[in-house]
């Protein structure tokens, strides 16, 4: 049986697309694109499965490998990323050299090979598709291919079981509850009470600034530990400690002004004491000082 | 058209893929060239049952599809474990077990 031009011609197109296919899916930067270029080939595959008669594996190539396996490989490439290994880059020295070298050469030997055999037209499955294609194949897979068949089943039961096993990650131990959480936290004596907030006693009140403790040391805990491994704290506590220090400062003096006038000056000067350890609070405090201090004068 | 030619397409296929595992050092990109070497000797099987006019070649070919499909699954499953592991796709990393 001799082939028609019209196949001629389906073959010469799709041939070189399913070649231009290959070669992209070799040399594509991008994995994504790699997979499109191999499902490109895949349907070329399947059309010339339809042409040479093979009906029922032409559709499973369609539905099997350019639907399931086509679209695991772009959901693993989604997982895993681009990464930089995606770079043409040699890193054995002479790989690519030798790497064509080995390819152009089997490639030689299997057409030289080919080139031996005398083949010159097709025996034709008319006789063999004669009652159905998929009745044929089924015929054959029930009769001589059953134990590779049953075999098959094996297989895909063994697979199946393998992804999950490598796949899955068991959760040997139930979630603590947070009732749980807080009995362990009293138990073991840490950090009862919630975490002190950031910028409480400070002078700002950014996420990146401890809080100050009354003594305006700056409180370890109140910053996130994602910062603070980063080291992008910002202290502020040594400009806090001397304002601290100018205001108290400035409340001695004040009251060493007044202390010649009266005996008012302990309640004025334990006043001016008060208010710094008040942080923010110690602004007005200070303000209102500093005109005082100055009609002192 | 000469029968021949099919087998000419599914050789250089196969060549392609074959020099795609030499070149490339992403495994997935590896794995698919693995894929396109299956599907070349698919269509040999495919041509040799039409040139021989019964079915046992598409038998073969279905089998090889069932296992393809299979070595699919557990090896994306490994890829994807490995890539957990080290961060990394490349199959110059996998040089833990190198002397």
């Amino acid at each position: 049986m001799t082939t028609s031009t019209g196949e001629a011609v389906e073959f010469w197109l799709l041939a070189t697309v399913a070649v231009l296919g290959a070669l992209g899916t070799v040399a594509m930067r991008k994995a994504v694109h790699s997979a499109l270029s191999l499902a490109g080939t895949m349907i070329v595959l399947a059309v010339f499965y339809l042409a040479n008669g093979a009906y029922f594996l032409g559709v499973v190539q369609i539905v099997v490998y350019t639907g399931a396996i086509m679209m695991l490989f772009l959901f693993v490439v989604m997982v895993v990323g681009i990464t930089a290994a995606d770079s043409l880059r040699e890193t054995i020295r002479g790989q690519r050299w030798l790497a064509a070298l080995v390819g152009l050469g089997f490639g030689v030997l299997l057409i030289a090979g080919l080139g031996n055999a005398s083949v010159h037209a097709f025996t034709g499955l008319g006789q063999a598709n004669s009652g159905g294609n998929v009745e044929g194949l089924a015929k054959l897979i029930f009769t001589t291919y059953v134990w590779a068949f049953e075999i098959t089943g094996a297989l895909l039961i063994t697979a199946a079981v393998g992804a999950m096993v490598l796949t899955h990650r068991e959760r040997t131990e139930r979630a603590a509850t947070q009732r749980e959480l807080a009995e362990r936290r009293v138990r073991e004596g840490a950090q009862v009470p919630p975490l002190p907030a950031p910028g409480v006693y400070a002078r700002h009140n950014a996420v990146d600034i401890p809080g100050l403790l009354p003594d305006g040391t700056p409180a370890e805990l109140s910053v996130n530990k994602t910062l603070r491994s980063r080291g992008q704290i910002r202290d502020v506590s040594g400009e806090a400690l001397e304002d601290l220090k100018a205001l108290e400062q400035r409340a001695e003096d004040h009251a060493e002004g007044k202390g010649t006038e009266g005996a008012a000056n302990s309640g004025a000067g334990s006043g001016g004491r008060g208010a710094p350890s008040g942080g923010t609070g110690a602004e007005p405090p200070n303000n209102s000082a500093t005109p005082a201090n100055g009609a002192a004068r | 058209m000469n029968p021949i030619n099919y087998l000419y397409l599914s050789a250089l296929l196969f060549t392609i893929g074959g020099a795609g595992v030499l070149f490339r050092r992403n495994a997935i990109i590896v794995f698919m060239c693995v894929e396109l070497m299956l599907n070349a000797c698919n269509l040999a099987f495919v041509t040799f049952a039409r040139l021989h006019g019964n079915l046992d070649g598409q038998i073969f070919a279905f089998f090889t599809m069932v296992v393809a499909a299979a070595e699919v699954v557990v090896g994306l499953a490994i890829i994807v474990t490995f890539f957990r592991s080290r961060h990394s796709a490349s199959v110059d990393d996998a040089s833990l077990m190198k002397l």
